[in-house]
């Protein structure tokens, strides 16, 4: 390790481009963490956006009204207004309405931090398009399997649990990684509300070292990773679930 | 059929070697067809029947192999593309008429664009050719609103717009339903008698007996047996030729 | 976002649901949704207002900074349409970029497509904002770049990406059959582009493309971060001005209204767009 960073070190001396991100333990430190936090965001909040979309997906095919409305209300409402306003909107305007309570310094403290707030706010900005992404991919089956499923003595709900729920999610998957990559971009919106992220320390990095134009290009790169290798687990998860004889790949 | 002149024939094919993707489709097709002749070519799916049409208007370049229409060289490097679309038509399965444009626009589109003739002597040539395929009364209407049987009769008067000397027909009735057959192979066979010279891959062999003076049998990328249709129907002499014909007999 | 997903066809001996019915005009029951949803928004903006102080006159407040923060989301429709004109016009040069047939051209293509894809667009923001000069100079006189202009310079590089995809994704659903008979008549590549492919293009394409420019007016806010002086910096500028708690809920509600407002239209109609030429 004292290798790479003596040859950073080095690298910084001779041609100016500096990466103290691989050479000075408190800015490698500070990534390491800013990177940690920006995966944790985007896995917890894939997994509860997920969640939503199947539950909403769920109620728009189910014929039960109210959380029809419901649902359709909240999809409207997430998906035709800007994510960094509805950030805003929940960490300043509805945090200020949360209760305040003392941490153990004795300073009060809100009852949901910033990170909490993104997390919501970016599993319920995601969720809103998982449900558009589920609800095409139940509309793409077939009535002719739905009406087989009920003449078998399926219910509505057991049919859309058991019957229509794993065809759609096969041929929403596509879609869905492609939301999944938009969550991660998304995740850097937590910067206005002082989350630590990736793009919030770089940016405390590249004010403390003057080396701006090197920070944005690992950030660039970093994140490039970072969708590689969702797009690339996407993909596995896709073959893993492939059924043969359906869809496109049945050609 | 007019007995071919025998001073050289018109189109050449000699020794063509074709493979997509590692896998052998025509395997030394070599055949020669004189001006005037109408060649239909027969075979089970998949024996290279389609590729050597595609091969002679160039849509599809060829591995290994000598490809001559009249004096154009098709294999040769510096192909000009214009000469032989002008030269060699082509009618396909799935008629691939363009949705956007009416009939007579199909019509007309190219020999304006490509060939740059004039305007007004194209649109006229058009209108008798839609007269002569029987729509004449469906110039101005889009692909969209036709039948399977009139969009193919609109593509065979697109290619004939060109004026071309030879045209290619490749299965045009596989994707018609059957009571439209009759009125495409109707127009082919009077585009045949007016003296074009057609190749046409195809299955209906009483249309195959009735029209060509030449047939041809391949099987596994080879011409395996070709003659006159009456002797070739009647008393086909390779083993693969009768068991195919008794199939689809 | 939902145009990715795979479609079931004939080839699997699945058909697609029927078409939904369509009662009388193809607009009214659109028109009288959106102007409902529209009306909703109102009224809960201002259900908000009175709880949140009927009597302080909160009401009286918002419509009092209406004007400066009206300003401020002018700014965010200029940004948007700069972005959305060039970014288009480098679309499409780069979607047919990516189908040339020179490895040349269609290689750094597809790596750039990729690359401005997948970048964060707060990212490329702030690419563009920290390394785009101040002052450029061309000629013998020097131009400043205003922060605004760099701010929609960056908005601009993820639409040129998004819109090549969206025209390759157009290019490629053209069937083959319709490019070899334009080869077949005589037609060169890009004869063939120009006449056959980008004119039935242009239909599929459009749903995709209004989609980008909502989500693109919804990103504008971005530009707040990096100093802009859009609708959001005005927003907050008029909440410090008032230093009142209880405006905090109204007036990001407000601002969230005119957003909907103006993007909802554009996602409904893009919408019955897309159902009106997939009928065909």
């Amino acid at each position: 390790m004292d290798r790479i960073a003596d040859f950073f070190r080095a690298l910084n001396e001779r041609t100016g481009i500096n990466l103290p991100i691989l050479y000075d333990p408190f800015d490698a430190d500070r990534f390491f963490h800013g990177l940690l936090t920006t995966i944790e965001l985007f896995l917890i909040s894939a997994v509860v956006s997920i969640a939503i979309g199947l539950v909403g997906a769920g109620s728009l095919t189910l014929p039960y009204r109210v959380p029809k409305a419901i649902t359709r209300c909240y999809v409207a409402f997430f998906r035709n207004t800007p994510p960094l306003i509805q950030m805003y909107f929940f960490f300043f305007a509805i945090g200020a309405l949360t209760p305040v309570r003392k941490n153990d310094f004795g300073f009060p403290e809100p009852t949901i931090d910033n990170f909490q707030w993104a997390l919501i706010t970016l599993s319920l900005y995601a969720g809103a398009f998982n449900i558009e992404i589920f609800r095409s991919g139940v509309e793409a089956i077939h009535r002719s399997i739905v009406e087989a499923a009920t003449a078998l003595g399926y219910g509505k709900i057991a049919c859309f649990l058991y019957v229509m729920l794993p065809l759609a999610w096969r041929i929403s998957l596509p879609a869905l990684c492609n939301n999944m990559i938009e969550l991660l971009k998304t995740t850097t919106l937590a910067y206005a509300i002082g989350v630590p992220e990736l793009l919030y320390v770089s940016n405390q990095i590249w004010s403390d070292n003057l080396n701006t134009f090197e920070m944005m290009n690992v950030l660039m790169v970093v994140y490039l990773l970072l969708v590689g290798i969702v797009a690339l687990a996407m993909n596995r998860w896709e073959q893993a679930l492939r059924l043969p004889g359906f869809g496109a790949a049945a050609r | 059929m007019t007995d071919s002149g025998k001073n050289g024939a018109f189109i050449k094919i000699h020794d063509i070697y074709k493979s997509f993707k590692g896998v052998p489709v025509l395997r030394g097709v070599s055949l020669e067809i004189a001006k005037g002749d109408v060649v239909c070519i027969i075979g089970p799916s998949g024996s290279g029947k389609s590729t050597i049409l595609r091969c002679v208007n160039a849509l599809t370049p060829v591995d290994q192999g000598f490809i001559q229409v009249g004096d154009i060289q098709v294999t040769s490097r510096d192909l000009n593309m214009v000469a032989l679309c002008h030269r060699v038509g082509m009618v396909f399965q799935q008629y691939n008429l363009f949705p956007h444009k009416t009939v007579l626009q199909n019509l007309t589109m190219a020999p304006i664009q490509v060939l740059k003739q004039p305007r007004a002597e194209v649109t006229e040539r058009a209108c008798a050719l839609l007269d002569k395929v029987r729509l004449g009364n469906k110039a101005d209407a889009y692909p969209g609103e036709l039948s399977g049987g009139q969009q193919q009769r609109v593509a065979i008067a697109r290619a004939l717009c060109m004026q071309p000397e030879v045209i290619l027909f490749d299965e045009v009735t596989a994707a018609l339903d059957p009571e439209m057959v009759g009125e495409v192979l109707s127009v082919i066979r009077e585009i045949a008698r007016d003296g074009m010279t057609c190749m046409i891959v195809t299955h209906e062999m009483g249309f195959a007996r009735e029209a060509a003076n030449q047939m041809y049998f391949t099987d596994g990328g080879v011409i395996v047996e070709s003659g006159a249709p009456d002797a070739f129907f009647s008393n086909p002499k390779d083993e693969r030729t009768r068991s195919f014909l008794s199939k689809v007999l | 976002m939902s145009e990715n997903h795979m479609k079931l066809g004939p080839q699997v001996g699945i058909t697609l649901p029927e078409p939904k019915q369509r009662s009388g005009l193809a607009f009214s029951p659109e028109l009288t949704s959106i102007l409902l949803a529209i009306l909703a928004v109102v009224g809960i903006v201002l259900i908000l207002t009175l709880l949140s102080g009927a009597d302080t006159g909160l009401l009286g407040e918002l419509l009092k900074w209406t004007p400066f923060m009206a300003q401020g989301f002018a700014l965010n429709v200029a940004i948007s349409l700069f972005a959305i004109v060039f970014g288009t016009i480098g679309g499409v040069f780069l979607g047919m970029g990516q189908l040339a047939p020179r490895g040349w051209i269609s290689a750094p293509s597809k790596i750039l497509t990729q690359i401005f894809r997948n970048a964060p667009w707060l990212v490329l923001l702030f690419y563009c904002i920290f390394l785009i000069p101040f002052q450029v100079r061309i000629g013998g006189e020097t131009y400043t770049i205003s922060n605004w202009l760099r701010a929609s310079i960056g908005f601009t590089i993820p639409i040129v990406a998004n819109f090549s995809e969206i025209v390759r994704g157009a290019l490629q659903s053209i069937p083959s059959g319709q490019w070899e008979a334009a080869r077949s008549l005589g037609y060169t590549w890009r004869q063939t582009v120009l006449s056959v492919v980008l004119p039935q293009c242009i239909k599929r394409m459009l749903p995709p493309w209004m989609n980008l420019y909502a989500i693109l007016l919804m990103a504008t806010p971005l530009a707040s971060i990096v100093g802009v002086e859009e609708s959001m910096t005005n927003a907050r500028t008029a909440l410090q001005a008032e230093a009142d708690g209880r405006l905090l809920l109204p007036l990001y509600a407000y601002l969230l209204s005119w957003f909907f407002i103006y993007c909802y239209p554009i996602a409904r109609i893009s919408k019955s767009l897309e159902d009106r030429f997939a009928v065909r």
